[in-house]
């Protein structure tokens, strides 16, 4: 990993986290999706991170999205769940040996690739962050109802920022 | 020890998914647990210290609104204090306890976070222990209507436990008929006008465009406007009944709340947890 690549990632961290906190913490369809757009920070971490990094990583930017939010260990629990997911399907989908590719982009991935990809990672996160958040199970359907949506508004953030930003990489 | 080392290290990704998993649970459970002892949250300094500065922007951005919302209170105080005024003081009762002090005061606040999409929604108030703010205390809003409770206080900064919250319940009763019931956000509710209230005794008749105001049995004072009931028939699964409320303050334009500080509330709460437990 070259300096540049980490202070990208810095950056982006930092961009990231603002916009989630600042804008669409007040954003809601009709309080059924909620956007976590943050998520794509710990997507487009580079490959060949050590485990045990990424899910520090996850976890503080899991810890600091929970400052802001009031909601302490339902982001953090709900982040190191998605870094899980991502070592799994990179490790499944991916050679170990060798990357061609610094980051798991879609540019540099393929379309396909990548939203199913996201797509796990994202329901794997929401999931987990709406159970917790809402703790009980009386709730279920309703709760299940409230994730599914905020999968399919994260994605389809995460997938339109990937086309504008990176776009122009793809081969 | 040394096949038990490649092991570990061989699934890695799943031991260390364990260990921060299992961390992320248990902050949340102690979170969830009604002491809040670890403060990584807005009241903390750091994040409470970014929020006052976002809110200044905010603050005037929605100077309109405010000003609007303060000159009707204005008027109504004027109302109230010219009616009083007016009042033959031969005939003039004051209800007072015997120290002929209030029995509540109203602490003003400003709101500097607020959410309505969460399924438990909290809001922070630029005011903390230093202002005299304690845990438990009731919030209402400047029109009418009410916030919820103060759940956590640092030395500058509240958070209050909104009433779009899973855990928030307020005892309230039907104007006209004086019927008990508790006021909760409600399962599966995602809009924030819209509240039940629920366990009203069956044999009550609620009708529609019912006012709701406040018991004065959960540290609210009593007769604080609420809501007015727009749906009667909601389907409950046991005896009681429940209500479908449109609340009357409008938790996206927040900005200013009232603090109420009940005078007896230590007193109150010891002398009812000496009671046996239910």
């Amino acid at each position: 990993m070259n300096s540049k690549l980490i202070l990208v990632n810095i950056v982006r961290w930092f961009v990231l986290l603002l916009i989630q906190i600042l804008l669409l913490r007040n954003l809601s369809f009709y309080n059924m999706a909620t956007p976590f757009v943050y998520i794509i920070f710990l997507l487009l971490i580079p490959f060949g991170t050590p485990n045990l990094l990424l899910y520090l990583i996850a976890f503080a930017t899991g810890l600091t999205l929970d400052a802001f939010y009031d909601t302490l260990g339902v982001h953090t629990a709900a982040c190191v769940a998605l870094a899980f997911v991502r070592i799994l399907f990179i490790s499944v989908t991916m050679n170990r040996d060798g990357f061609d590719e610094p980051e798991p982009t879609l540019g540099n991935m393929g379309f396909k690739w990548f939203i199913i990809y996201a797509l796990l990672c994202t329901l794997s996160h929401h999931l987990v962050l709406f159970f917790l958040e809402t703790f009980r199970l009386v709730e279920f359907s309703y709760t299940l109802m409230r994730c599914f949506f905020s999968v399919a508004f994260t994605l389809f953030s995460v997938v339109l920022i990937e086309f504008i930003f990176y776009n122009r990489k793809m081969r | 020890m040394r096949n038990l080392w490649i092991f570990l290290n061989r699934y890695n990704a799943f031991f260390f998914f364990i260990i921060f998993f299992t961390v992320g649970v248990i902050l949340t459970i102690k979170n969830n647990a009604y002491q809040r002892s670890i403060t990584v949250n807005s009241t903390n300094e750091v994040v409470g210290e970014v929020y006052q500065n976002l809110n200044v922007l905010k603050k005037y951005l929605n100077l309109g609104p405010v000003n609007d919302s303060l000159s009707a209170e204005n008027a109504k105080l004027k109302t109230e204090l010219l009616s009083l005024q007016n009042i033959d003081s031969a005939k003039a009762v004051t209800v007072t306890d015997t120290a002929n002090k209030p029995v509540y005061t109203y602490l003003s606040a400003r709101v500097i976070k607020n959410s309505i999409t969460l399924r438990n929604n909290v809001i922070t108030i630029n005011k903390g222990r230093a202002d005299g703010i304690a845990p438990d205390m009731a919030v209402i809003s400047p029109g009418q209507g009410v916030v919820g409770f103060v759940l956590d206080v640092s030395e500058h900064l509240a958070t209050i436990r909104s009433l779009l919250h899973k855990d928030a319940k307020i005892s309230v009763t039907l104007k006209k008929s004086n019927a008990l019931g508790i006021l909760v956000w409600g399962v599966g509710n995602s809009d924030f006008s819209k509240a039940f209230v629920k366990e009203i005794p069956n044999h009550f008749k609620v009708s529609l465009k019912d006012t709701i105001v406040t018991s004065g049995f959960s540290r609210f004072p009593a007769g604080i406007p609420v809501g007015i009931v727009t749906n009667t028939a909601v389907p409950t699964g046991d005896n009681f009944m429940s209500v479908e409320v449109k609340l009357f303050n409008d938790f996206s334009t927040l900005q200013y709340v009232y603090v109420v500080s009940y005078k007896y509330a230590a007193e109150q709460k010891e002398l009812e947890a000496k009671l046996p437990n239910e």
